[in-house]
């Protein structure tokens, strides 16, 4: 274990996660009008129908694979009876599918901001730049599935990668986990500390507010005018 | 029972020129910004024809408003939550810019800077959403007064609806404006829409709003609205729409579109209902109960009870008042001349019109008839079938009796005055046949063709107790909010807190303060800023220098 490692699996990890939320925090307080999806449909609807559901309902179930490969220990899935064999050929053929669907879509709606018109002039610096980290972190991380599982003998990141994670929620960082792990791990894993760390300043904020809430609140929404001021502040008490 | 009080509009459509005054002021006012350039919250419509956007009235296209299930209960047409989120990402419902048009302006600067030649240099179009050389194909009124009428009005869905065999030869074409503004409804199908939660009814005067600050740009308003009268600022990706001008009906002058209207067609005023009913009324099976359901809603302000639960509900007292003033009330129940704007939509709408009577003068009038002869005008109200078809498939989802009622009425006002004007007897058989009396004639005459601005608007005004909430200054500093004055936000000119206009103040006083003499002291730092200048005085930079001479 040198200093690099320390840097890069110690380091990084929890300077990326206190931007991504310190950095949330800060967005919505200070730019709740700017928080928002951005929608382009209105410009164009016929690529975007294609690739928007693609690539989202594919990130969703990369997420989920993610919360199952990552948070949740080996041991358990073993206690539920569940071998090593069964859950590596569910994540690969899972995983596998819900990537490509992911690149696929993510490959639809690149081309789509590129080339059309209105499309590319609504695009900003900033999503250009969340655009590449995004595309590259889904590509590295397609790349060291394929890698490890189908031209390689396969590769049990339960047993390195996965408690690393859970080591720096509990504040016990073990970076020598990390540091044997197959290198398109560990650049994967580098470009989604990345993505991590610009995340509160891009539009990938929507995320965070996915409307679920919309499930249990009534149709009709009543708001008084007192809850609801006109001012950028609420007047402070008058003593 | 429950009260609430709504602020409402009726517009008078017999009185509507088509003179776009309103949708023009109404956008110098709201949506003159970028991202809003294909926004109108008020919009002129020729009848017959396409509407803004194209066939938005096609709801078994655009899935609008709220339809019962099979178990009779109210659903959102579009589809319910499930559905909604599981298409979130790409609404398939959703307007295209085209829908809409695609707004333009002019390459001016080509005027003066294209070089010597022999042809006068011409300004082109260029899309404002592109940047590019654009064809000018449509726009907000691009039918407007009928253009274009053999190929663009069949494709009117209310025109459809009504007849196959419309012929629209210009011998036999009836036309009128049809304003719009949003709603404001009592059953908002755009609210229900709303995944974030974002649009609210306000509790005080039901006027529908977008929180800024809570909106995510998730677009399903824009489709469970089915007047699409949501739009998508597509710079700031927000959901905007009319706003009733709140900021002027709290302080009790009518909407911008109500005050420059030059026929002085728009009533306001307050509505009292009764919101646990409004489900129970929206939720009647046959289409053509939904007037009388959304009538039985509203409350009658005089009743005592009604009053007692008013007070009790904290409506204030001069609210009250208004109420019983409310010209809205007198229009729809008194005179019963005003009726909804789809209400097979289900939404309850609470922008109201009083059909127009001139296509049938008109028609008789061309005839070499009497148009204003009482009984002319009923018998070519009966016989005239598809304009009174047309109105009734805008105004009561397709059942003639109520528009017919209504034109009778109209009618008969018209031979009544008449004869009051050429100093003939009053003749109380004419309101009889329509059942009025001589006096609710006159009653209605002097609303409709009379009535002075006071009567045309009753508006009371928000309370001065809440005064102290809507003031943004208090007793702070007004410079005491993040970021302190002169932030930009990193994320686009729109970011970040919005700069409070006292700030604006602020820098004006401490001029006039710290400044050397009063004269220099009311120059502001050489600009001029029109909001803040009272129309007194010339301040520097207004008004060219005449240098002490006189102007010629």
């Amino acid at each position: 274990m040198n200093a690099l490692d320390v840097v890069l699996w110690v380091v990084a990890p929890y300077v990326a996660l206190t931007v991504f939320a310190l950095g949330h925090v800060w967005r919505y307080r200070y730019d709740k009008f700017g928080w928002t999806t951005r929608s382009s449909q209105m410009y164009e609807s016929r690529l975007l129908r294609i690739g928007s559901p693609l690539f989202h309902f594919g990130i969703l179930v990369v997420v989920l694979g993610h919360v199952g490969g990552l948070v949740i220990p080996k041991s358990w899935t073993e206690a539920a009876g569940v071998s090593e064999e069964l859950y590596h050929l569910v994540a690969v053929v899972l995983g596998t599918i819900a990537g490509v669907a992911t690149l696929g879509g993510l490959a639809i709606l690149i081309y789509r901001r590129r080339t059309v018109g209105p499309v590319f002039s609504a695009t900003t610096r900033n999503d250009k730049l969340m655009y590449a980290v995004l595309a590259l972190t889904i590509v590295l991380g397609l790349a060291a599935t394929v890698m490890a599982n189908i031209v390689g003998g396969g590769y049990d990141y339960r047993t390195t990668i996965s408690p690393w994670f859970r080591s720096i929620f509990y504040f016990q960082p073990d970076p020598s986990l990390m540091a044997g792990a197959p290198v398109l791990f560990q650049l994967h894993a580098l470009s989604a500390l990345l993505l991590f760390a610009i995340w509160p300043f891009t539009r990938l904020v929507h995320m965070l507010t996915a409307p679920v809430g919309y499930l249990t609140r009534p149709y009709i929404v009543y708001r008084s005018r007192e809850e609801h001021r006109t001012g950028a502040r609420a007047p402070q008490r008058g003593w | 029972m429950k009260v609430m009080a709504q602020l409402a509009m009726v517009m008078n459509l017999d009185k509507c020129i088509g003179c776009h005054t309103c949708s023009v002021t109404c956008k110098q006012a709201w949506t003159n910004r970028a991202g809003t350039e294909y926004v109108w919250f008020n919009n002129v419509e020729t009848r017959p024809g396409q509407g803004y956007p194209r066939t938005y009235q096609d709801q078994e296209r655009w899935k609008g408003g709220w339809e019962l299930n099979s178990l009779g209960r109210l659903k959102l047409k579009a589809g319910g939550r499930i559905k909604k989120l599981f298409s979130i990402f790409a609404n398939p419902l959703m307007p295209s810019i085209q829908d809409y048009y695609e707004p333009w302006t002019y390459d001016y600067d080509r005027l003066f800077s294209a070089p010597m030649q022999d042809d006068t240099p011409v300004a082109r179009p260029r899309s404002l959403i592109t940047g590019e050389p654009t064809k000018i194909s449509w726009s907000a009124n691009w039918d407007d007064n009928l253009a274009g009428g053999p190929e663009l009005a069949p494709a009117d869905p209310v025109l459809r609806k009504v007849s196959d065999q419309v012929t629209l030869s210009f011998e036999q074409a009836f036309m009128f404006y049809l304003p719009r503004i949003c709603e404001h409804c009592l059953n908002p199908s755009c609210v229900a829409s709303c995944p974030s939660g974002a649009m609210y009814k306000r509790s005080e005067d039901g006027i529908v709003l977008v929180d800024q600050d809570r909106c995510r740009g998730w677009r399903m308003c824009v489709t469970g609205c089915p007047y699409k009268k949501v739009y998508f600022n597509h710079r700031t990706g927000k959901a905007e729409k009319c706003t009733f001008c709140f900021p002027r009906v709290e302080v009790g002058i009518p909407t911008v579109c109500s005050e420059t209207c030059v026929g002085r067609l728009r009533y306001i005023g307050i509505i009292l209902y009764d919101p646990d009913r409004v489900v129970e009324a929206a939720s009647v099976p046959d289409d053509k109960a939904l007037y009388e359901a959304q009538k039985s809603v509203m409350l009658d302000p005089e009743d005592p009870a009604v009053i007692a639960a008013a007070r009790a509900g904290g409506i204030p007292e001069d609210w009250l008042e208004a109420a019983r003033r409310s010209p809205i009330h007198k229009l729809i129940f008194e005179y019963g001349v005003a009726l909804p704007l789809h209400p097979e939509y289900r939404t309850m709408p609470m922008v109201w019109y009083i059909p127009p009577l001139s296509p049938v003068v008109d028609v008789l009038s061309g005839t070499g008839h009497d148009g204003e002869d009482a009984g002319n005008l009923f018998g070519a109200i009966d016989a005239l079938r598809i304009p009174i078809g047309y109105l009734a498939e805008l105004f009561t989802a397709g059942d003639p009796a109520p528009v017919r009622a209504v034109l009778r009425r109209l009618a008969a006002m018209r031979s009544y005055m008449r004869r009051i004007n050429l100093g003939q007897e009053r003749d109380e058989s004419i309101a009889a046949e329509v059942g009025m009396t001589g006096e609710q004639v006159e009653g209605m005459h002097r609303l409709l063709a009379l009535a002075p601005y006071g009567e045309r608007y009753v508006i009371p005004k928000a309370h001065a107790e809440q005064g102290a909430q809507l003031e943004e200054l208090a007793t702070g500093c007004s410079l005491d909010y993040e970021g302190g004055p002169g932030m930009n936000g990193p994320f686009g000119e729109a970011s970040g807190m919005p700069a409070p206009v006292a700030v604006e103040n602020f820098h004006a006083l401490r001029e006039r303060q710290s400044g050397d003499d009063i004269d220099e002291a009311h120059r502001l730092r050489g600009r001029v800023n029109l909001l803040n200048w009272d129309g007194k005085g010339t301040p520097d930079g207004l008004f060219p220098n005449g240098n002490g001479e006189k102007r010629s």
